[in-house]
Order: structure tokens, then C-alpha cells, then sequence
């Protein structure tokens, strides 16, 4: 290892532009002759659209266009797709509704765009699009999934709103179990719904370039050739070759920057239309209304247990919200990234778990940090947390019982885990926790008048998606590999061009880190190149935690192409047979010999290539590679919280955090760490504070800041965190992913720290002051203090 | 936003003058509540009046009995004041429970109070203390200034120049944020001077800022907490949303106001 390879916590290369100011974020990027949009969004959460008069907004100084739904169809511009093909039990393919980029005869949520207007500035793009004139018949709504088949039918594809009735397990033998146990712990579950909050809005700039007829993207997107390959091949605007798609610096996606959304499309058609580049940029209100949220979920779960504490069986119903149209990735969020890991980290015998994704009167619903497993995990470890309560044994003693010991470990659920060691992280976690002295520090906290509670959370994930044969038998539309280049310059300097996309994560750094590791060179050599589709030939992009593992496989399989064709040139140079070659520590050497190239003479021999024939070796030193993984990756890890609860308030605080996290190899520690803070602040805020809330009009009630809690750091104790590894077995670097863990630990662990301490299952997401309150008076006889 | 007059008066004569003949005209004081509704576009003010470079505005001294508070003192300064500390140390915790360090750098009391935010801090100590809210033209008893959601007794050509305190220790904030926002989901500010006793509530009002009569005998009779145990206001009136509902809020003036008042008997 040199001082900057693998497992070095190096400085995030990145940061200092960041954090001085010098990023280059779409909205940093000003094009010349730039023109700007304002979207008309519906005030109504279902209505008819019975006439548009766009006359009046027109007219106005600097108005460049206003169009609309009609102008979109008259262009022959085609509708957002989702793209994962769900099949009910039935065998009835999804109900997939149209999904027009600018509304056509109807809205469906409050925020949906129904015109534009492009003007010479933002100010009269904005006092424009108040003088659009919109004619609307208002319809009943529906936001609640629990309401929606008996509410008014959105989408005349979809009967009783129901997208798909999907199920996956054995039913029938599930229900055996379940008649044969000795116990069953009951639950019925909210998973709350959120909104993303990335600190970067979404923004775009379309330009039409006429001479080339040819259309440029700038996107806050976190998988640009994907955006692309929508835009060209469903949206139809403009043949792949012809688009180039650029993510330049992008300040936090959460997943809500996957998604291709209306307001890109517009902008790229509208810069066509008015012969001008046309920017985008959210503000913060309109995010709100418009950016994809997550969760969302209505469930009713059922574990059976026999009599020595052995999980027999699991039932699983889910209602999921979509949203009013199917956004890109949505219909996998609740099926193949939710119901495939509810086996957690345990041996579970026989799972069955139903899904019905219906449409609703709100924006739509998507993949959101840790999408589908956060809820999963929810859902498994409340349960075995009320089991154990219910059982009367001591909840990490119930875990162990069950835990799966040997690997690989094929679960009733399609996934076969390849590596975990779930006993190491919890002992670890016990003890970091300090849990043999809980009850000691509850009396303490009894003392002072407050409520002390712990609560666990034994998670498992499915990361790094994910073998393309295998996603592509559950329906997913693209395959799911990344691709990487290593272009070494003359000079020995690395370029590495991935299909990754960084936004947050620290590439920059990591990937780097990967190639000075490898070859030796300092990690100020290196560049990583992304996010732009002229640059980098293809690419799946981030999310899922997938960069470490798929990324940066590709780069390490690119890396062995590079290493194999420069000891080639070394052989030459060294005048060596090529088998006698070794490279180490960044020098090519002659076996059993003093005789050595560096890395840099090498690199400079393979581009002057005087040294060999250009009919035996091809000058040069650049390779690329695409790599599918053999299997998803299965982080997994013991967190604990616990918390205090004000009984006069219901005021919850976290008084503190073990994380115990098995992330296979870590390349940067510390970028683990950030990551793993990050992960568990999103969590908190799910479990504590988050709530995207629609009423039953379908106005969103939280449509800002002041209504809609963020975590802050005066909300989070000072975490504790520390790991434990068994090694990736299914990719080459042996990582797993980090990404995303926190925030599918967390919010279990903090209910079931609440519940500890109030003595109430019954506590919903979030528990706000007022809902532990609401239970701590709910309970039939208050359990004292002490 | 949208386009706007900006005029930067240097003295309290000119900015009233300003203000008497500019149609349509706002005073901009710290701009963190007035900036936000304009750039969402719900306030349109077609002249915008800065009170930033008044001198006379600003500051804080002690008069006789009474802490005087100029209209632009901004909250950070009110809340490091060593002479408010010292005075009412009760009182310097209500700016300093305002928003985060960007807000307190910026707003100020005169703009809170004018603004009467029904969830906002200072108009419970105003309320609570019996202040007397000064203008360029009269003098308003705090008891008669707070008249509803957002409103006040300012005539549309009044300034607010001071806001005098009277002092006693026997007084003090408690705050219970409001999950999202930071501002009071139910504030409770309660002050004994000689024989009076006030308690006054903010956040949980359906029309805002309020006095507790029952409260305020129970703790004529002995100023502890104890005296307070057992009551309770009726969630009748009191504001219902999604973070609180008015039941939730009526057990917190409750909690607030004996916490409070234990505060208030340590500062005495
Ligand atoms: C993020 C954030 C968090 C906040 N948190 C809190 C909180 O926790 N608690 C809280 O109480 N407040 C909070 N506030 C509000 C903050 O205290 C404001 O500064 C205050 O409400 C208004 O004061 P200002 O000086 O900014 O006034 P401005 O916004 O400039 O003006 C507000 C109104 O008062 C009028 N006005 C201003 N000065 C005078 C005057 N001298 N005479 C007559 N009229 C005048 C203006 O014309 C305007 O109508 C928060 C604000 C923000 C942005």
C-alpha cells in the first residue's frame, strides 16, 4: 500500500473546490444568448384541463415562448417512461399511464407542469407565467395508498389506481408455517413518506446547436447516459449521437437525481423551438412539488416464531404509493429492492410478501436513499425487536438465534447472500454500546425524570446493483455493469473516465486511490472523468451503492488490461522475456535481476515506441473495460441507538449511536465514515422528523422549510463508528458499498429505542414530540419511571 | 421578486416622511421575514424603506426602571447585551432562542414585533413584561399592540423607535421549537415584578400571542412551580396543524410555564 492506496483515509480531493466556492454546478454554467424557463405548475391536485390561453403571457416584454401539452404533441415529443417491467401475480403486465412532459388535457398532483415560458430573463419568464390563463374543471383526489382503489380513477389504464398486484415467496407454504408456530407478532406499518432535499435543486440547460443538429444537456442527473439513452430512444427529441448529456458537478442526488424529469426534456426541446439555450433551476418551493420523493408505504406484517425463539415464518402486505405517474426506476422500489431482502440477516424458511403499487394525486414516488431496503429493513427489525419483546427474550439473544451462519446463504426471496459475519458486528456493537450497563444508565436517566429506551437494528442490503442477466429476469430495461477507461499519458499521468457518476461520494479520491494502489503513482497523477456522455463512451451511473463495487471493479479490470500491455512494452525495453517481467511498487523489474523500468519510462516507451515494432505491439496505452458483477453485494451491520424521552413533552433524544458496519474492504476510511454519518443523519430524520404530508385534497402541506423538518446537527449525538470485514467474495477489490447503510439502519434502530423507552409499540414515523406524547398518554397503565 | 423602489434614510425623520408619501410602502428592517415573502412573491411592496443606517434606531440602555431597546437592535446584540444579562437575563434568552446565527445577525426586535409572527418569541416577552412599544407618534402598552395573526395597532405611517422593558430578575422564556421551523411551537414567558405577575404565550394561539389569567392568580398566590401543577388551559382557541394539535399545545403551556417559572424563581 502506498500512502494513498487502498485503505489510506486520504483527503477528499474534491473538497477544496467545494468548499471554497469553485465547484461548477449546472447553475454556475451560463451559455451564450442563455434564455430561462418558468414552469406553470397545476394548483390542483386532479383537474381537467378544459382550455390554456397563453395570449397575455405572449405578449409580455422578453417572452420568448410559452408553450404547452399541445405544442409538446404537435412536435411529436414522446412521454417519460419508467423503465423495470413489473408483472402482477396475474401475469398482467404494470399499468403504465402516459406520462407527458407537460400536462395533456389533465393534471394528475399539485406541481405538474403545465406550460412553460421562456423569456430573456428568470423576472419576466416569472411574471409570464402569471398571466397564463388556465381553464380548470377540478376533479376529486386521492393521496392517501391506503384510499387510492376506492378512490377516483386517475389514469384510464389503471382501474381502482392499481399499477401492479405483485407477490413473491411461497404462500402456501409460508401460511403452513404460520399455522404451526407458537407465536405471532403482529404489525401494522407506516413507512413515511419523504422528500429528498438534495442542498443542490435540479437544474438544466438545453442547447440546440443548428449547425450540427445536434442537442447538449446540462443535468443535475446522477446517470447521464442513461438520460440520454430516455431522452433519444422513448422521448424521441434527438438521436443518441446527437445528444450529449453532461452532469457537471452535482451537490447531492439521494436517488432523486436519477429519474429523467419533465423540466430536462423542456429545456432541451424548448432551446430547439426558440434557437436558444433555455436554463432551469429549481428553487427550493417548486423541489418540493416536483422532485420525486421516497417510501411511502402502508404495511401490515406478521413474523411466526416456534417455541425456541426461531423465526418460522414471515407475512408481508405493502400498499405502495407511486405517485401519480411512474417515474423511471419506481416499480423495482417496492418489489425487487424491497421484498428480496426481508429475509435480513436471518434464516428464515419461508417469506411470502405482496405489493400493490397504486397511483395517487401526488408527485411521483421513487428511489430515495437506500429505496426499498430502509423499508425492508424496517419492517424485519421491528418485528423482531416486538418479538423478542413479546417472547420476553432479550432482543440481540433473538437476533443471534436466527442469524444466518454459513454462506453463501440462498434465502427464500431470490437473493443468495455470498458473505456476513452478523454475529461478529453485533457482539462488536454490544460492546461499544456498552449494552451490559444499560439499565444502570436508564435508572440515571429515571433519576432526572426521563424515559430511557435502546433499540437495535441488525440490517442487511442488497448493494451494488447488479448482475444484468439477473436484473434483466425481473424485468429491469438496461443492464446494469459499469463501464471504465485508463488512459495513461506519455508522461505516466492517469486519466480514468468512468460510467460512475460522483455526486457527494468522493470518486474523485476513492477511484484515484484504486489507480495509485495499483501502479504506484502518487493520486495527484490521476484524474477522474465523468459525468459527460461525449467523454465517457457508456455508462449505468449512481446509485444503489454501486460505484465501489461496480465502478471501480470495471477501473481495477481496466487496470489489469493497462498493466498487462505495459509490461509488454517493459519486456522490450528491458529487452526481457515478457514472462520474467514483475511489476510492483510502481517499477517493472526483471525477475531474479537489478535490471528496472519505472512506471513513467514505460508509459513513455508505449506512446514513442521506438523500442518495438508497431506490427508486433500497438503503440499506446489505453484500455477499457466493462464489468458485470456475478452478484449483488450484501452489506450489513449492527446499529444501536438510544435515546431519551422527555415524558412531559415527548420530546426524543438521541443520547447515542453505535454503528458497527461490514462493508467488505474499505478504500478510504474516512470517506466510509462520512458516508455512514451522512446515511444515519437521513435516517434520523425519517425516523424523527421527515414527513412529506399531502391532505386529502392533495395539497402538499409540507411545501417548505419551515413546515417540513430536516435533521440538524443539534439532532444527532456524536456517532460511534467502527466495522468489521469479511471480504466481497463476488467482485475483484472485495468492497461491498457504503452508501447507503446509515439511513437503512437507522430509523429502525431509533423506534425501536422510542418504543424501548415509552413502553408503546404503537409509534408512528416520525415520532414527532406530539406522537410520543400521543402514546406515552395512550399507555393503559402508565409504566413508571424507573 | 418583483421590481422594486429602495430608499436608505439616515435619520427617523426622513424614513417617516418616506413613508407618509411613497405609496404602497415597506419598512425593511432585518428582511428576514419580509425578504422570504417576497421572493415567493406574496408581498409586492412597490418602495422598500431601509431603517439600516438610522442610528438613533439602534441600541439598548437603561432608563430609571425600564430596559429601552431601539426598534433596529438586532437579536445577537440584544442577546450579548451585558446589560440585559445583567438586568434580565430572562429576557436576553429570547433573542438568543431565535433562529440560527444568520438570523440573529440580521433580524431585529422592532421587526419581529411589527411583524407579529402568531409563532415568533419576542412578542411573549413584550406581553409578558408589560412592555410599552414606542413609535415615532405614540406609545403602545404591549397588552393593546398584539391585535391578531400578523397584526398589530400600527397605522400604516408608524415606526417602531423603541420598545421599553420594565425591569425585574423574577422573570424568563421557555421555548418549545417547533420541529421544522425553529420558531415556537409554544412559548411561554413569565415575569413577577412587585405584585404582578404576567404569563403570556406565543405559538399556540389561533390568534396569536396571549395572556393565562389562571396562571397568573396561581402564581400571585406563591411564584413557584408547584403552584401551577394540576392547571391547565382549554385547547379551545388554539392553533391545530400537523406539528401540534391543540390539545398537545395546551399540555405545553402548561409544561413550558412551570419550567419557566422554576427558571424565574433561579433568576430572582
Ligand atoms: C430561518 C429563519 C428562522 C427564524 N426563526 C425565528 C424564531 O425562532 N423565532 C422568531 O421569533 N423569529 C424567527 N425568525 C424571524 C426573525 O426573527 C425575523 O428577523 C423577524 O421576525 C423580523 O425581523 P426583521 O428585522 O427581519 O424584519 P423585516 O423582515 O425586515 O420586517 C418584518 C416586518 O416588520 C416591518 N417592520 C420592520 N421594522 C419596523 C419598524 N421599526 N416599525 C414598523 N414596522 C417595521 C416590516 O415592514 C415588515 O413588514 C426567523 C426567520 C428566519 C428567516
Amino acid at each position: 500500500m502506498t500512502g494513498t492506496g487502498i485503505g489510506a483515509a486520504v483527503r477528499r480531493k474534491e473538497d477544496l473546490r467545494f468548499i471554497t466556492g469553485r465547484g461548477h454546478y449546472t447553475d454556475d454554467i451560463s451559455r451564450p444568448g442563455q434564455a430561462y424557463a418558468c414552469f406553470l405548475r397545476s394548483p390542483h391536485a386532479h383537474a381537467r384541463i378544459r382550455s390554456i390561453d397563453t395570449s397575455a403571457a405572449a405578449n409580455l416584454p422578453g417572452v420568448l415562448a410559452v408553450l404547452t401539452g399541445a405544442e409538446l404533441q404537435a412536435d411529436k415529443i414522446g412521454n417519460l417512461i419508467c423503465g423495470w417491467m413489473i408483472h402482477s401475480k396475474d401475469g398482467s403486465p404494470m399499468k403504465m399511464a402516459p406520462h407527458p412532459a407537460l400536462a395533456v388535457g389533465k393534471v394528475c398532483y399539485v406541481g405538474d407542469p403545465v406550460a412553460v415560458v421562456v423569456a430573456e430573463t428568470l423576472p419576466q419568464a416569472k411574471d409570464a407565467a402569471e398571466k397564463i390563463v388556465v381553464d380548470y374543471e377540478v376533479l376529486p383526489a386521492v393521496a392517501d395508498p391506503a384510499k387510492a382503489k376506492e378512490g377516483p380513477q386517475i389514469h384510464e389504464v389503471a382501474p381502482r389506481n392499481t399499477i401492479y398486484e405483485w407477490a413473491l415467496g411461497d404462500k402456501a407454504a409460508t401460511d403452513a408455517a404460520f399455522a404451526s408456530a407458537r407465536h405471532v407478532t403482529r404489525l401494522d406499518i407506516v413507512n413515511n413518506r419523504l422528500a429528498p432535499n438534495a442542498l443542490e435543486p435540479r437544474a438544466a440547460i438545453g442547447e440546440y446547436d443548428a449547425g450540427s443538429d445536434s442537442f447538449t444537456l446540462w443535468n443535475t442527473t446522477q446517470n447521464p447516459h442513461v438520460a440520454r439513452l430516455v431522452i433519444s430512444a422513448f422521448v424521441g427529441l434527438a438521436p443518441e449521437h446527437k445528444l450529449r448529456v453532461i452532469a457537471p458537478d452535482v451537490g447531492g442526488g439521494f436517488g432523486s437525481k436519477i429519474f429523467i424529469y419533465p423540466e430536462e426534456v423542456v429545456a432541451l426541446w424548448a432551446s430547439k423551438r426558440v434557437g436558444r439555450p433555455v436554463k432551469w433551476t429549481c428553487d427550493r418551493s417548486e423541489a418540493f412539488l416536483a422532485d420525486a420523493h421516497g417510501r411511502d408505504h402502508v404495511t401490515h406484517a406478521e413474523m411466526a416464531f416456534d417455541d425456541k425463539g426461531k423465526i418460522v415464518g414471515l407475512r408481508v402486505h405493502t400498499i405502495a404509493n407511486l405517485g401519480a405517474y411512474m417515474s423511471t426506476f419506481s416499480s423495482s422500489i417496492p418489489t425487487y429492492l424491497y421484498a428480496t431482502l426481508l429475509s435480513g440477516q436471518y434464516a428464515i424458511p419461508h417469506i411470502y410478501c405482496e405489493v400493490d403499487a397504486v397511483y395517487t394525486n401526488t408527485v411521483p414516488v421513487d428511489a430515495y436513499r437506500g429505496a426499498g431496503r430502509p423499508e425492508a429493513t424496517f419492517v424485519v427489525e421491528r418485528l423482531v425487536e416486538v418479538g423478542a419483546r413479546e417472547l420476553g427474550i432479550d432482543p440481540p439473544e433473538l437476533r443471534r438465534r436466527n442469524f444466518i451462519k454459513s454462506f453463501p446463504h440462498q434465502t427464500p426471496v431470490i437473493m443468495t447472500y455470498d458473505a456476513g459475519d452478523y454475529e461478529a458486528s453485533l457482539r462488536k456493537a454490544l460492546e461499544i454500546a456498552d449494552y451490559k450497563n444499560f439499565p444502570k444508565r436508564k435508572r440515571e436517566s429515571a433519576r432526572r425524570g426521563k424515559l430511557r429506551g435502546i433499540g437495535f437494528s441488525t440490517y442487511i442490503e442488497a448493494c451494488g446493483i447488479a448482475p444484468s442477466q439477473a436484473v434483466g429476469s425481473l424485468g429491469a430495461g438496461v443492464g446494469l455493469w459499469e463501464s471504465a477507461e485508463v488512459r495513461v499519458n506519455p508522461t505516466g499521468s492517469v486519466e480514468v473516465l468512468t460510467g460512475s457518476h460522483s455526486h457527494g461520494q468522493g470518486h474523485e479520491t476513492t477511484f484515484a486511490q484504486l489507480v495509485s494502489d495499483r501502479l504506484g503513482i502518487p493520486i495527484e497523477n490521476v484524474s477522474v472523468i465523468h459525468g459527460d456522455t461525449d467523454k465517457v463512451q457508456f455508462g449505468m451511473g449512481t446509485y444503489g451503492s454501486r460505484s465501489g463495487a461496480v465502478g471501480m471493479s470495471a477501473i481495477a479490470k481496466a487496470l489489469d488490461k493497462v498493466e498487462a500491455k505495459a509490461k509488454k512494452v517493459a519486456s522490450h525495453l528491458l529487452e526481457a522475456a515478457e514472462g520474467d517481467i514483475e511489476f510492483k511498487d510502481g517499477k517493472f523489474i526483471v525477475s531474479g535481476t537489478d535490471k528496472s523500468a519505472t512506471w513513467a519510462d514505460v508509459a513513455l516507451h508505449a506512446y514513442i515506441a521506438h523500442k518495438f515494432s508497431g506490427q508486433e505491439l500497438e503503440p499506446g496505452l489505453k484500455e477499457g473495460a466493462f464489468y458485470d458483477p456475478t452478484n449483488f453485494t450484501f452489506p450489513a451491520g449492527c446499529h444501536i441507538c438510544e435515546v431519551e424521552v422527555d415524558p412531559d413533552t415527548g420530546e426524543v433524544t438521541i443520547v447515542g449511536w453505535t454503528a458497527v458496519d461490514d462493508f467488505g474492504v474499505v478504500i478510504n476510511p474516512m470517506i466510509v465514515e462520512g458516508q455512514v454519518h451522512g446515511g444515519i443523519a437521513q435516517g434520523v430524520g425519517q425516523a424523527l422528523l421527515e414527513h412529506a404530508v399531502y391532505n386529502s385534497d392533495g395539497q402538499l402541506v409540507t411545501g417548505s422549510l419551515m413546515d417540513y423538518a430536516m435533521p440538524r446537527a443539534g439532532n444527532l449525538p456524536s456517532y460511534k463508528v467502527d466495522m468489521t470485514v469479511t471480504r466481497c467474495p463476488s467482485n475483484p477489490l472485495g468492497v461491498k458499498g457504503c452508501g447507503e447503510a446509515g439511513a437503512i439502519a437507522a430509523p429502525a434502530a431509533v423506534i425501536n429505542a422510542v418504543t424501548d423507552a415509552v413502553g408503546v409499540e404503537d409509534i408512528p414515523m416520525p415520532a414527532t414530540p406530539q406522537a410520543v406524547w400521543s402514546a406515552i398518554r395512550s399507555r393503559a397503565q402508565p409504566r413508571q419511571a424507573a | 421578486m418583483y421590481a422594486f423602489d429602495f430608499h436608505r434614510p439616515t435619520t427617523l425623520r426622513q424614513a417617516v416622511s418616506l413613508l407618509a408619501k411613497s405609496e404602497d410602502a415597506k419598512l425593511l428592517a432585518g428582511g428576514h421575514s419580509l425578504i422570504p415573502v417576497m421572493k415567493l412573491r406574496l408581498a409586492s411592496p412597490r418602495t422598500l424603506i431601509d431603517l439600516s443606517q438610522i442610528q438613533e434606531l439602534t441600541g439598548v440602555e437603561l432608563k430609571g426602571r425600564s430596559l429601552v431597546i431601539g426598534a433596529m437592535t438586532r437579536h445577537r446584540d440584544v442577546a450579548n447585551s451585558p446589560i440585559v444579562q445583567e438586568a434580565m437575563p430572562g429576557l436576553a434568552a429570547v433573542p438568543a432562542s431565535i433562529g440560527d446565527p444568520h438570523v440573529r445577525n440580521r433580524g431585529t426586535i422592532g421587526g419581529s414585533i411589527a411583524n407579529n409572527d402568531p409563532n415568533a418569541d419576542y412578542p411573549a416577552a413584550c406581553l409578558g413584561l408589560g412592555a410599552t412599544i414606542i413609535t415615532n407618534k405614540r406609545k403602545i402598552p404591549a397588552d393593546e399592540f398584539f391585535t391578531g395573526l400578523f397584526e398589530t395597532a400600527l397605522e400604516p405611517d408608524e415606526i417602531i423607535t423603541k420598545v421599553s422593558f420594565p425591569i425585574t430578575r423574577k422573570c424568563a422564556y421557555e421555548k418549545f421549537k417547533h420541529p421544522a421551523s425553529g420558531f415556537a411551537l409554544v412559548g411561554v414567558f413569565v415575569a413577577k415584578r412587585g405584585s404582578e405577575v404576567r404569563v403570556a404565550v406565543t405559538g399556540a394561539g389561533a390568534s396569536g400571542v396571549f395572556r393565562v389569567p389562571s396562571f397568573e392568580e396561581a402564581l400571585k398566590k406563591r411564584f413557584a412551580p408547584k403552584s401551577l401543577e394540576g392547571l391547565s388551559i382549554s385547547p379551545e382557541g388554539l392553533a391545530s396543524d400537523i406539528h401540534a394539535s391543540a390539545e398537545y399545545r395546551a399540555h405545553l403551556v402548561g409544561v413550558m410555564a412551570r419550567r419557566a417559572t422554576a427558571k424565574a424563581v433561579a433568576y430572582g
